[in-house]
């Protein structure tokens, strides 16, 4: 029975698929995949803005939304129907079709990276064998509509925005990939199939996810940072700072397609966070052995809304960095601590099973983080700032 | 070590989370529609005409002497004198306004017309809901919607209302005492006169009349 409702989804497609005709089946497969994919990360957007709002404001001491529907929870409709029905206006001086296709492609960019994500057991849209690189491949096209809209709308604003986040996102893209690459070479394989499939096992009532290896919680740490910054949150939300340059890439946006760029920076968000999931939390495996029963696709689900909680406390918490020290601790820190982490997997790697290659890693990352650290605080140096002028 | 104000930080904002859920008292927002927090007695916000007794028409404290009109800084108000007159609030034969306007949307809520008044017949009221779905008429207050009665000035800020209501009381008085010295004078006078005219019809004069009044009107 526990595994009937774990392959429900399964079981009713290929159900469906009986009644399509031969000519017809490879079309209708691909439909019966994507939809439901497409209707529920939506419905999860729609679910993580209320929580969100409701979350921060808790922190701050607030109720939240409270008032569309039984403790707020219709407030999404209410700003749903207030997108659509607000006037779109498109600046005279914009570059029409580039402003009109920037949200296109960032939403279409956005949905298509979760083809490649395992959402259960069984349950993925496509399993290529080099999805992690089209993971990444895919996502850095959000980079090319970010600059588009802030390039179209020909504002100073949303230039500076784009000028920002184009320059965040290449920085954090490169310590987001590397801190997977442990994942990677950890697993042998290039697919997000495989490499949960390598985690699915138990020691005990324990599971054998990456993130309990000394390399796999840096790596887990270094990419949730990263993917912080790559889905412009705070405290990394220099590209759309409120207070130094209003919104960023998307302030001549109104209406809808505001809304989508709101909807593909969380279903970004929920895409890299479900990466983080299947590199180094097991996927849609279940926590502790006895608890096998409970269906995959729940899990997954699970992970991903304890993710986004401490996407929203961290938000909820830390003030937005400067510039400077946003790249210092992107070059000076997350690389190379990254890189050493990819040393640190390699030496577990070829260190026999044991205490000995617990001590050996985790003190070469404890130790790097300690000196990487320090060389990042030797550069603060605060003094009267003095101005001289041309003579 | 890298991190520890990031772990601090995240350990209050956690407590606030869970403390806000434990202890309402967090809490500070008012529930507006639902909750209200008690005004406080100078809050002010629009100015409104105050009348004695329970008819707003013959009670008006209004003379219509314009003075508020004419210091009011964005010229908000406008008023119509009448062309005849009745009795005010002390007896006296005043003019009362024909028309009395207070454009809402243009008031500033700066008391002037109040501070100027020497009728104490215009006051602050602190009535804030006015919102209405015809932003030219529905905030253009008539004479009718402007009047409220003492009753309500005392119940809204009882301690200035007090104070006027003492300061009328004591105008009246003392126009109730001249009145009455006055009518009592002109009975008199009217009196003597007939007693004179009695006197000069009758008999000569007598000597006690003169007494008589300087002893009564002291």
């Amino acid at each position: 029975m526990p595994e009937m409702i774990d392959q429900i989804f399964v079981v009713i497609k290929h159900w469906l698929m009986g009644y399509v005709p031969g000519a017809l089946q490879p079309i209708a497969s691909a439909i019966l995949s994507v939809v439901p994919v497409m209707i529920a990360f939506p419905l999860l957007f729609a679910i993580t803005t209320v929580l969100e709002r409701k979350g921060l404001g808790r922190m701050q001491n607030r109720y939240g939304p409270n008032r569309a529907g039984w403790f707020g929870i219709l407030q999404p409709m209410a700003d749903g129907v207030k997108s659509l029905t607000k006037e779109d206006i498109v600046p005279r001086t914009a570059d029409q079709l580039v402003h009109y296709l920037a949200p296109v492609v960032m939403v279409i960019a956005s949905f298509l990276v979760y083809a490649v994500l395992p959402i259960g057991r069984n349950m993925v849209i496509a399993n290529l064998n080099a999805g992690v690189l089209f993971f990444f491949a895919v996502g850095s096209v959000v980079e090319l509509s970010v600059f588009m809209a802030g390039w179209s709308s020909h504002s100073k604003y949303s230039l500076l925005g784009a000028m920002r986040a184009i320059a965040q996102m290449i920085s954090y893209e490169m310590p987001l990939v590397l801190s997977s690459v442990v994942a990677i070479m950890a697993a042998g394989s290039l697919s997000t199939v495989s490499i949960v499939n390598m985690q699915a096992g138990y020691t005990g009532i324990w599971p054998h996810w990456y993130v309990f290896t000394p390399w796999g919680i840096t790596g887990f740490i270094i990419f949730m940072i990263a993917a912080t910054a790559e889905s412009n949150r705070c405290p990394f939300d220099m590209p759309e700072g409120e207070s130094e340059i209003i919104a960023g890439y998307f302030i001549e946006y109104s209406g809808f397609k505001f809304a989508l760029f709101f909807l593909a920076e969380y279903l970004g968000m929920f895409a890299t966070s479900a990466m983080a999931i299947t590199f180094f939390l097991g996927g849609w495996a279940a926590p502790f052995s006895f608890l096998t029963w409970i269906p995959s696709y729940f899990w997954f689900f699970a992970k991903l809304l304890t993710i986004i909680f401490m996407f929203i406390w961290v938000r909820g918490t830390l003030p937005r960095l400067r510039m400077d020290q946003l790249m210092n601790f992107a070059w000076k820190f997350m690389l190379p601590l990254s890189l050493i982490n990819i040393v640190g997997a390699g030496i577990w790697h070829f260190m026999a099973a044991g205490f000995a290659r617990w001590g050996v890693v985790s003190l070469l990352i404890v130790l790097s983080c300690v000196l990487l650290s320090r060389g990042l605080r030797r550069n603060k140096w605060f003094h009267v700032r003095t101005y001289r002028y041309a003579s | 070590m890298l991190g520890e104000g990031i772990v601090k930080g995240l350990a209050e904002t956690a407590r606030n989370f869970f403390g806000s859920y434990v202890n309402n008292e967090r809490l500070t927002t008012v529930q507006y529609p639902e909750e209200r927090l008690p005004q406080i007695e100078a809050t002010r916000d629009f100015p409104f005409l105050v009348y004695d007794g329970s008819d707003p028409g013959p009670g008006l404290r209004c003379v219509a002497c314009q003075i508020c009109e004419k210091e009011c800084p964005p010229k908000c108000i406008y008023i119509v004198k009448s062309a005849d007159k009745k009795p005010d609030a002390t007896g006296k034969q005043q003019f009362y306004p024909a028309q009395f306007d207070i454009d809402i949307s243009v008031c500033m809520s700066c008391q002037i017309c109040v501070e100027v008044c020497p009728f104490d017949a215009i006051k602050m009221d602190v009535e804030f809901e006015m919102s209405s779905e015809d932003r030219f008429g529905g905030l253009l207050l008539d004479k009718y919607k402007l009047a409220k009665s003492n009753e309500y000035y005392n119940r809204i800020h009882p301690t200035e209302a007090g104070s006027v209501d003492a300061a009328l009381a004591e105008d009246r008085a003392k126009a109730k005492l001249a009145a009455e010295s006055k009518a009592k004078k002109d009975a008199e006078t009217a009196a003597a006169k007939a007693a004179a005219a009695a006197a000069i019809a009758e008999t000569p004069a007598t000597i006690v009349t003169p007494t008589a009044t300087t002893g009564e009107t002291k």
